[in-house]
């Protein structure tokens, strides 16, 4: 069932993410505005982290279109977040090629390491992970994946995942 | 070794800047197509060169091109498919990683030949570092002349952009892909209209895979004649395959159709054979939508004959022994796999991915997913396995897109040659848990009927 989390807090987009969406409906037609809406809603998500109910109202009125249509659009795709998330969601591929190389062993040594479910976040906020489909990187599984920038890890090892961890808890501490 | 066409250059340090590329023969198809062709003399020489679609379908490009309808002051649009989501298939990002300026050279001559002005390369949300090699493409491009107004001084005009998706494997469908683009939810059209009549904001439009776009290039510098004695039959030119699952090597190859799959297996310039000494169980040839094989049945035809990749001889024996090219999405799987846990994962897949608009598909695939979870893990029924295949036929041609099918056919193939290993997991429920079936008899070879006289 799809969870959305309410909030009325008030939201401001930054003057990067007003120039970004200006930019990405000049690439339509006059009028195919509605096109921007994938992208925009990628780039909504990357400044704020994930996609609350005033923020999609927010995208509505740049794209001039009903909310309802924004709503349909981000509850339908996997990569828009409609609840909060930690800063680092980790995405790990769990389709069969993947798995035929060990990717449920990552998986279940992700849980163990963060300490949370699949799909919770950690208690310092930092992280949150959850099991995707095929990434499109068959030959270099297990891979995991991490938004924004949806920078790419390949050939997973349970080490390789704990370095990970590490280097991006320094950085968030940094 | 069979002749590069995509990949020659790939290993030259810097072949994903303009200027190397450039320095070994790119867009030179540019310079010919747009200074000495018309656009139907590209379009003929794609017909000449036989090229089939890469994505999957395996239809013919020039045949599709040909199909565009051209409405005097209608816009007409050509859109890449970059949306790789199949199971099994890589090589897209593979290529638009490492040689993005093929795939734009391509889209150049291919946006020519329809008489676009405007073209979209859709790419799969998750490939955000692919989108932002092929933006950083597409600049250099244009920087060069390649794109914008009055290209190469010829007075054609072209801008290029690149589309992020949403993540939905279903957004690959093309028509999916167009409402996608769009700006709404990944539904399928019901066809007709086809794109090539009613496509993009209801424009004429043609939807192409990302290899069929980049094979455009050697087809117009080396002719489409040239390009069709390559391959085999009507299977003509390279093919890039993503080969994975328990493979020595795996990874992209660009191989001329028609090399015998034993060869492609076990050589040491492809796959090198299956990974720690291993036998080979099965293979999924074409991504994960096509019927699986068991190993025997995979290397040889039903008439003993060496099978080959390409169209015409992975379909050998149809559905009984048979299977697809696809996308080219190659997967082997070792003695050590469990085929209802594989089959199982792939119904997972389809359940996820189903868009939900037509109920045999949207609850079909939900009902697949929930028995052969049952039976993975130990609370099976002897009937589950009737009761699979009887829901696979209820899907399979009651959808309004492929996707059903898709859902419905590494089932319903799982079932007719794994069949032992399903009931082993009713009757062997606990041990089924701890361990997997093994190789069994399924990698024995084939047993040849005696001839009568």
């Amino acid at each position: 069932m799809l969870k959305v989390e309410h909030t009325n807090e008030p939201v401001e987009f930054s003057g990067a993410l007003v120039n970004l969406i200006a930019e990405k409906i000049s690439r339509y037609p006059e009028g195919k505005q509605k096109s921007a809406l994938l992208p925009v809603l990628h780039d909504v998500q990357a400044e704020r982290g994930w996609l609350s109910v005033p923020a999609m109202d927010k995208v509505a009125e740049y794209l001039k279109i009903e909310p309802i249509e924004v709503y349909e659009v981000a509850s339908f795709y996997t990569m828009y977040f409609l609840r909060p998330q930690g800063k680092f969601v980790l995405e790990v591929c769990r389709t069969s090629p993947c798995c035929l190389v060990g990717a449920e062993k990552i998986m279940d040594h992700l849980e163990q390491k963060l300490g949370v479910k699949e799909g919770e976040v950690t208690a310092d906020g930092l992280f949150s992970w959850r099991g995707v489909e095929c990434l499109a990187a068959c030959g270099f599984g297990p891979v995991l994946q991490i938004g924004p920038e949806y920078t790419f890890y390949e050939n997973l090892t349970n080490e390789s995942v704990d370095q990970l961890i590490s280097d991006l808890t320094a950085k968030a501490n940094n | 070794m069979g002749r590069k066409l995509l990949l020659e250059h790939i290993n030259v340090p810097g072949i994903n800047t303009f200027d190397v590329y450039r320095s070994k023969g790119g867009y030179a198809s540019v310079e010919k197509a747009l200074k000495t062709l018309t656009p139907e003399e590209v379009v003929e020489e794609v017909k000449k060169s036989g090229l089939r679609g890469r994505g999957g379908a395996g239809f013919p490009t020039g045949m599709k091109w040909s199909f565009l309808a051209k409405p005097e002051g209608v816009a007409r649009y050509l859109v890449c498919n970059a949306d790789e989501s199949e199971p099994g298939t890589f090589k897209d990002r593979y290529l638009m990683t490492y040689i993005p300026h093929l795939l734009i050279e391509g889209m150049i001559v291919a946006s020519y030949a329809l008489g676009a002005k405007t073209s979209y390369i859709y790419v799969r949300g998750e490939m955000m570092p692919q989108i932002r090699i092929l933006e950083r493409a597409i600049a250099e491009a244009k920087n060069a002349g390649f794109l914008g107004k009055n290209i190469l001084g010829t007075g054609y005009d072209l801008e290029l952009y690149v589309q992020p998706g949403g993540g939905a494997y279903i957004c690959g469908e093309e028509t999916a892909l167009l409402e996608s683009l769009e700006g709404k939810r990944g539904n399928p059209r019901i066809k007709p209209p086809f794109p090539a009549i009613a496509g993009l904001y209801g424009c004429p439009t043609v939807v192409n895979n990302v290899e069929s776009i980049a094979a455009v290039v050697p087809i117009i510098n080396d002719g489409g004649d040239e390009y069709a004695k390559l391959g085999i039959g009507r299977s003509t030119g390279t093919k890039l395959i993503s080969a994975g699952g328990n493979l020595k090597k795996p990874g992209v190859y660009e191989i001329d159709l028609g090399l015998p799959v034993e060869e492609f297996l076990y050589s040491d310039e492809y796959c090198g054979g299956i990974a720690n000494g291993k036998r080979l169980k099965a293979v999924v040839a074409g991504g994960s939508s096509v019927p699986i094989l068991p190993a025997n049945l995979f290397m040889k035809t039903i008439n003993n004959e060496p099978r080959l990749m390409s169209y015409e001889s992975l379909a050998d024996g149809g559905f009984v022994s048979g299977t697809m090219m696809g996308s080219g999405g190659f997967i082997a799987y070792d003695e050590d796999q469990c085929i209802v846990r594989n089959t199982w994962n792939f119904a997972r897949f389809y359940s996820h991915e189903s868009c939900g608009q037509c109920s045999p598909c949207r609850e079909g695939t939900g009902w697949m997913e929930k028995v052969l979870h049952r039976l993975e893990n130990g609370q099976g029924k002897m009937s589950d396995m009737d009761l699979l295949v009887d829901v696979s036929k209820k899907i399979e041609g009651n959808t309004i897109c492929p996707l059903g099918d898709a859902a419905a056919w590494p089932v319903a193939s799982a079932i007719r040659h794994f069949r032992d290993e399903f009931e082993w997991h009713v009757t062997n429920a606990s041990t089924a848990i701890t361990r997997n079936y093994g190789i069994a008899h399924y990698a024995d070879p084939l047993v040849i009927a005696e001839k009568a006289g």
